[in-house]
């Protein structure tokens, strides 16, 4: 009993300091800025709004707007977007049984990106959808790369094992890849405006972008996490999985699609940011331990926590100019993880 | 339990087991043999339903296999993997309590009381509480093997199904593991069916064994009509001896290996070799020898190459005889797992010996004789009193090379002509007043080169046996003379 008790304790204290990093990441993002909006009214008008009260006086109206209509969306972006990659990530390094694995593994972000170069490329703006053509686009590609890849993955070899599916992805990735660099030197007057895209970025996106990720972020992570005693089973390998009673072929399909959806829809929204679907996952995995019921929400939240700090560095560092927030991610992220991960290997020596 | 109809299967179109029919009982421990790539972990994939029958069935109970969903086949049949690394950090509990997975219905169940009960059960059986919170990764290959066993157990499985279980575990680990899956077959009626690489180990363990070869079923049967040279040798294509376990009623199998050590081949025991002293009699050969001796140490069968006669007084306390030859054996630089030791009290410059000659072979008898306590062997009752002196010690070196028969025919024929030399000098059992075959002590030892001339007999109709006889009965009556020159014939 004695070790359940001990379990519990563990996770709630994981849940506790993951919420309290996601929320003061959060606050302090929304905080800081041009200009500094103080905690005591961020939350007044975040209250306000989520509980229906009128906004009192004493609160400069600028805030309220610098908060809705600049900063919350901004954050709640990064967040998603964080969320969406993280996730996508805990899920994919279980299912190919690889902590190196990220999001981008199966092409999926290749996909989404040459939808995007094309929409930019060709200057591409549908009647209907308007600004969101890109982030359709892109979705649709991200999509339609992954079908492709596992039909072809099929085709190699008809029981799939994800060696197949991997090298099956690398072969796609590096293809689109390519395809992408051939648009680059072909682009005249938009090569800054892809190059920015590439790079990543959630500024300048407001509410739209969050409504169009909202969707695929709740349906893939709902997907992912109804599978967590499955991803548990499969992390030590599909034939074991098989034999303690997972349906392999169907659930790693599930997950493959679900985890697509996931990083396609980021990659949409703001580009291909890396670091943040490999590290956080693995990070998360190190403090709290491998289980995915946990894993995958815990990543999550240290996911959304992170992008939005890292999307306050590039907003802020070198203000007024942006600097592109993959380019922070790495930055921040690598030495953190290479501090963690030095300390976790000699602690389990010592422990040894 | 388990039925297999004439199974054919394999990767893709091609059949790599084909015509496999056997059932397999409750509580039975199956074993499949047979040399790489015969088709043995393709039989067990198929077992375990990862691959499709191309023909035939395969069926639990009355239903077949592929009838089963994934989750009720994992209730019925766990299968114990081969060791292999591990990609993330599990603790050891959180491993096992995977073996549940089955169990849980639809998406939201939760961990109950009965699923931990089963789990500590089956981590007690398996001996890794004590490491539960600890990660799998930082286990041994033997420890790894015994989560991962514990996590088929929690499947609480009908059948269990193991790929060469004890591969990289070494020696008693195997052991471990085998016993444990063995008392669960007994004590629980588990049906185990096992790939084994390990000739001998399967031997040991299981009921019945399937013997593969390219596909096709060579044997099916009790270890005994499996574990057969003639079937090995077909089945593995190499030279192959088979032996009786020493302890148990299973068939053992020796490989025999092909290279010829050149440089001792030419051994020939001759007198030359032998280092007479006060305190003992030794010969040392420059190669081992197949030996069959009784003595204080290195008895029975085996290969020795340093062989002692040690004299001790008369009023030796041998109370622990054993390790006070060892220690005698050590002191003077011999290797006590090398050596065959024996001792007596007779005087040892009263040692005869001698080779002989036939046209192919020779050998080298050695005798130390003293009949203080000759006894007839028709009429012996228990010693009363303590043994004064006087045992016949008779060693046999054969330069030739003797079937296991020749050597047991060799110990007859040497204690024959023992016996014809007391019979002749008269020598007495005090105790009875009849005439003596030997004494209550007497040791023998036959030893061979096991090269040279092939001598599978050595009964008295034999010229092996017919120099033996006449050795032994040379020199033991030289020995007996001597000892009797020393005038403690009749004393003693």
């Amino acid at each position: 009993m004695s070790i359940r008790t001990f379990l519990q304790s563990k996770y709630i204290v994981a849940y506790t300091v993951s919420i309290l990093f996601l929320i003061a990441a959060a606050i302090t993002a929304i905080s800081v800025g041009s200009v500094t909006v103080p905690v005591g009214d961020i939350v007044h008008v975040i209250a306000a709004h989520l509980f229906h009260f009128p906004v009192s006086d004493q609160v400069d109206p600028m805030y309220e707007n610098i908060i809705f209509q600049i900063r919350l969306p901004r954050v709640l972006l990064a967040g998603l977007v964080g969320a969406s990659l993280a996730i996508a990530g805990a899920a994919f390094q279980g299912l190919l049984r690889n902590p190196l694995a990220d999001p981008y593994i199966l092409g999926v972000s290749s996909g989404a990106s040459v939808g995007a170069v094309i929409t930019i490329f060709f200057n591409i703006s549908l009647p209907f959808l308007g600004l969101y053509t890109l982030p359709v686009f892109s979705i649709a590609t991200a999509l339609l790369t992954i079908l492709i890849v596992l039909f072809f993955a099929r085709k190699v070899e008809k029981t799939m094992r994800v060696e197949t599916i991997i090298l099956t992805g690398i072969i796609f990735s590096s293809f689109l890849g390519s395809f992408i660099s051939l648009m680059i030197a072909l682009t005249g007057d938009q090569l800054e405006a892809i190059i920015g895209w590439l790079l990543g970025s959630v500024s300048m996106r407001g509410w739209d972008y969050v409504g169009i990720i909202i969707p695929f972020f709740v349906i893939g992570a709902l997907l992912l996490m109804i599978n967590s005693k499955e991803l548990n089973a499969m992390s030590f390998g599909e034939e074991r999985a098989q034999h303690l009673g997972v349906d392999v072929q169907k659930r790693k399909l599930v997950i493959l699609a679900a985890g697509s959806i996931l990083t396609g829809a980021a990659v949409a929204v703001s580009g291909a940011i890396g670091f943040v679907g490999l590290v956080i996952p693995h990070l998360t995995r190190l403090l709290w331990g491998p289980d995915h019921v946990h894993l995958l929400p815990l990543s999550i939240i240290t996911g959304s926590g992170f992008l939005i700090l890292t999307d306050l560095v590039s907003r802020t560092i070198i203000s007024p100019r942006l600097l592109p927030i993959g380019v922070i991610t790495a930055l921040i992220g690598a030495p953190v993880f290479a501090m963690i991960l030095i300390k976790q290997r000699k602690g389990s020596r010592g422990g040894l | 339990m388990l039925h297999l109809e004439q199974v054919a299967g394999g990767y893709d179109a091609e059949p790599i087991v084909q015509d496999i029919h056997f059932s397999v009982g409750k509580g039975e421990f199956f074993g499949i043999l047979g040399p790489n790539g015969s088709g043995k972990t393709t039989l067990l994939k198929m077992i375990s339903g990862l691959l499709p029958c191309i023909e035939g069935s395969i069926s639990i109970g009355e239903q077949h296999i592929s009838d089963f969903s994934r989750k009720e086949l994992a209730k019925k049949m766990a299968v114990l993997p081969q060791l292999t690394s591990h990609a993330f950090p599990y603790t050891v509990k959180e491993t096992v309590a995977l073996g549940r997975y089955a169990h849980h219905k639809g998406l939201f169940q939760t961990w109950t009381a009965a699923d931990e009960q089963v789990v500590q059960e089956v981590m007690q059986q398996t001996k890794i509480v004590s490491f539960q919170d600890q990660s799998v990764q930082e286990l041994s290959g033997g420890e790894q093997q015994r989560v991962f066993l514990a996590q088929a157990l929690a499947q609480e499985p009908e059948i269990l199904l193991l790929d060469e279980p004890t591969n990289h575990l070494d020696l008693a680990y195997q052991k471990e593991l085998l016993d444990l899956l063995k008392q669960r077959a007994i004590e629980q009626k588990l049906t185990v069916i096992s790939i084994f690489h390990d000739v001998n180990l399967a031997s040991l363990y299981c009921d019945r064994l399937l013997l593969l070869s390219q596909g096709k079923t060579m044997a099916l049967h009790a270890p005994d009509g499996v574990v057969t040279e003639a079937m090995l040798k077909d089945v593995y294509r190499t030279d192959i001896k088979k032996h009786a376990h020493p302890t148990i009623a299973k068939p053992q199998m020796h490989l025999v290996p092909k290279y010829e050590d050149k440089t001792n081949h030419q051994v020939i025991i001759n007198a030359s070799m032998l280092e007479c002293r006060e305190d003992h009699i030794a010969l040392r050969s420059p190669k081992p020898l197949r030996t069959l001796s009784s003595g204080v140490c290195g008895a029975g069968i085996g290969w020795y190459q340093q062989f002692v006669n040690r004299h001790v007084s008369k009023d030796y306390d041998c109370s622990d005889h054993y390790e006070d030859m060892h220690a005698y054996l050590e002191k003077h630089g011999f290797d006590t797992s090398q050596t065959v030791g024996m001792m007596t009290a007779v005087q040892l410059k009263d040692a005869a010996y001698g080779s002989w000659e036939k046209e192919n072979f020779s050998l080298l008898t050695v005798v130390t004789a003293g009949v203080g306590n000759a006894t007839d062997s028709t009429a012996v009752k228990a010693a009363t009193t303590p043994v004064p002196q006087g045992t016949i010690n008779t060693w046999i070196f054969i330069n030739g090379k003797l079937s296991e028969e020749a050597f047991i025919q060799a110990v007859i024929t040497a204690t024959e002509a023992k016996a014809k030399v007391l019979q002749e000098l008269d020598i007495r059992d005090k105790r009875t007043n009849t005439v003596a075959t030997g004494t209550s002590t007497d040791s023998i030892l036959i030893a061979a080169t096991q090269s040279g001339a092939d001598l599978p007999y050595a009964g008295t109709a034999t010229e092996l046996g017919e120099l033996i006889g006449k050795s032994v009965y040379t020199e033991t009556k030289k020995a007996l003379k001597n000892y009797k020159k020393r005038g403690n014939y009749d004393s003693a």
